[in-house]
């Protein structure tokens, strides 16, 4: 079982060495991406079980023992994350593969964006999965790293112009990050996570709260909390279609799964946190707000991105059993269902040659797959019952009904955003699939590797997205075990005896 | 090693003032020059922070002492290898990062002619917008607007196939 916990961040990074070394043979590339997303997530699916039934999961690597070396650590929160991305990023893969088979044909290979997805999964997986605050920086680096290489690469003026913003705040978010740490070790002498939980309530009140300040700055500048989030509807759209899914399914929401971790971790508290409370109000209404005025329709989406973080904040604001729980669902069904929307804005742009909403129109008469493609995940993310946005939004408000007034208000926002984003949306489905058919707008730039306005899209990547759109269901059909999968979750994060014993043993007592 | 670091932690880390102020005087330096809008100031910043921060993971180690190797000297006097081993890892990912924005910035200098952050064109525009459209209610005006769009597309395809013939 010790041995299953390495497997999603080492099989990736071995398969990213292979798609390295045989760069010429393109169908190589291809079979080794789908066959290790494949099987992490099997093994994922394994590791929620097992964490499930018999409690968190621990590696201590090189046989180091916690809290000196680096341990892997596998709970509920972070095995049901590891699954849903898994199944994110293998769809995905399959979106972009087909999508490069249509474009340019079978044979062409691509020296470098099959290494650099596999190394951002092992990113992303070695971040859901380590116990350890430097490792954890690690695996942002990666994850990071490989994005920057994925959002600048087959370069134009505009992607550059994204790219710089992009690199530039991560980068800046990182060298906070790494303050951050420096301070945590100096004031308590570790970086392991499960320890640091015992040591840092030892520590003065004011030094906790710049410690625990501090990581909420650097994790809100990735998770692109509302007033940090302005690098994020400015660089995204700017990505090819199946990266921008990738980024907008994965990377935010591996932040807020780092900054639910750490606070609940480290810095616990018995009552809702007003700071985080009121940043929560200003990420969801700002995001659908900004989401209304759009003309494009991936900077529209992109804005709904923000907007959306700002519920599951609303989640961990609470900081009770119940608000953690609904956070995570939420963050699970969120994963998907971005990842879904950019796919099938990917196919949209594809088939009308242009992101401007004012000029595209009638693509429900002719292409009538295409929305029902995107009204699903559209409702999902709207929380129309019976989705699985509904569900996750359901726990989120139950659990802000129960915790108090200040929470009671702000459930109230969260449903005043849920309308605002439905209203989005129904503006996108008026103009996009309604209205006049439009022929295509040819497209601007031949050279760059987006081809759009060819409505060239073969099945497979229909059936990528439409396997997104059946997880997203999947999510609303099984919410019952899911609901309990994460209430249970939830009250570990809350009261996390159970992590720190299963990484320190006896020593946890101390 | 379990005895050195609780006991480190233990008394309070005594901080040398000089190497305080540096990391002090590298962070100014460095988020000064973040924020300006040459790619070639933004990248000289991030390796300066880059290095404020590496100075900072040095004195959470505590001060210096003997190199901890088993069997040279008593445990007792070793400094704490571990953020050694973390700012080395540092190093190698900023200067990774580094070579990216270097190339990033020569890209931006061949494709734009310069390498300054520009400001997000969609955004701008968006800003300038007197009246925001509104899509659901304006019916007749949005129907026009639609209509026009049309004949921009048809002008368009028609000036295309001029040029082709």
């Amino acid at each position: 079982m010790t041995t299953i916990l390495t497997l999603p961040v080492l099989l990736p990074m071995l398969g990213a060495a292979v798609t390295v070394l045989g760069s010429r043979w393109a169908t190589l590339q291809r079979v080794v991406g789908v066959v290790v997303l494949s099987v992490v997530a099997v093994l994922a699916g394994v590791l929620l079980v097992v964490a499930d039934e018999r409690g968190p999961i621990v590696t201590e690597l090189g046989g180091w023992p916690a809290p000196m070396g680096i341990a892997l650590v596998a709970d509920r929160l972070s095995a049901l994350l590891l699954l849903v991305s898994t199944l994110v990023t293998l769809a995905v893969l399959v979106y972009a593969i087909d999508q490069r088979i249509a474009d340019y044909g079978r044979g062409t290979a691509s020296t470098t964006f099959h290494p650099m997805y596999l190394m951002l999964c092992a990113g992303v997986s070695l971040a859901y999965l380590t116990g350890d605050l430097f490792t954890l920086f690690v695996a942002f680096e990666l994850m990071l790293t490989a994005s920057y290489v994925l959002i600048t690469r087959r370069t134009n003026a505009s992607r550059i112009r994204a790219g710089m913003t992009y690199v530039t705040v991560s980068l800046l978010s990182s060298l906070l990050f790494l303050t951050a740490i420096a301070l945590i070790y100096a004031a308590t002498g570790t970086v392991n996570l499960a320890d640091l939980a015992g040591r840092i309530g030892t520590l003065p009140s004011g030094l906790r709260s710049v410690l625990g300040l501090m990581l909420l700055v650097v994790f809100g500048i990735k998770a692109a909390i509302v007033p940090l989030h302005f690098w994020l509807p400015d660089s995204y759209p700017n990505a090819p279609g199946p990266v921008a899914a990738l980024f907008a399914g994965l990377l935010t929401k591996v932040s807020f799964y780092a900054l639910l971790r750490t606070q609940t971790l480290l810095f616990t508290r018995d009552e809702p946190w007003t700071l985080l409370l009121v940043l929560a109000v200003a990420t969801m209404l700002v995001g659908a707000l900004g989401g209304l005025v759009q003309n494009d329709l991936n900077r529209l989406l992109s804005f709904l991105l923000v907007s959306h973080i700002g519920f599951m904040l609303f989640g961990l604001a609470v900081f009770d059993a119940a608000g953690v729980a609904g956070a995570a669902l939420y963050a699970a069904h969120h994963i998907t269902v971005l990842a879904t929307l950019f796919l099938v804005s990917g196919l949209i742009t594809r088939r009308t040659g242009t992101v401007a909403l004012d000029r595209m129109g009638g693509l429900a008469r002719s292409a009538p797959w295409l929305a029902v493609l995107f009204a699903v995940p559209a409702l999902t993310l709207a929380g129309m019952p019976p989705t699985a946005g509904f569900v996750a939004k359901l726990a989120l408000l139950e659990a802000g009904a129960a915790a108090g007034v200040d929470t009671r208000i702000v459930a109230g926002v969260v449903i005043l955003a849920s309308l605002l984003t439905l209203y989005a949306l129904v503006r996108v489905w008026v103009r996009v699939f309604w209205g006049k058919r439009r022929a295509p707008l040819p497209d601007e730039d031949d050279a760059d590797e987006v081809v759009i306005g060819t409505a060239r899209s073969s099945v497979p990547m229909y059936a990528a997205t439409g396997g997104l759109v059946a997880v997203s269901l999947a999510i609303a059909v099984f919410a019952g075990p899911l609901t309990a999968l994460t209430a249970r979750a939830g009250a570990d994060l809350v009261d996390p005896v159970s992590y720190r014993t299963a990484v320190l043993g006896a020593r946890a007592s101390r | 090693m379990t005895t050195m670091t609780t006991t480190m932690t233990m008394d309070p880390v005594t901080i040398n003032m000089v190497m305080a102020l540096t990391v002090g005087v590298l962070y100014a330096v460095g988020f000064t020059l973040l924020l300006s809008r040459s790619l070639m100031r933004v990248l000289i910043g991030v390796v300066v922070l880059g290095h404020g921060t590496n100075l900072l993971l040095q004195l959470a180690g505590g001060p210096p002492a003997r190199p901890p190797i088993v069997g040279t000297a008593p445990p007792e006097s070793f400094a704490d290898p571990l953020p050694q081993a973390l700012a080395l890892t540092a190093i190698v990912i900023t200067f990774a990062l580094t070579t990216l924005l270097l190339a990033l910035g020569y890209r931006a200098f061949v494709l734009v002619g310069h390498d300054e952050v520009q400001d997000d064109v969609e955004d701008r525009r968006i800003a300038r917008q007197k009246v925001p459209s509104a899509p659901l209610e304006a019916g007749d005006g949005d129907e026009q607007d639609v209509e026009s769009a049309d004949d921009e597309v048809e002008a368009a395809a028609a000036r295309g196939r001029d040029a082709a013939s």
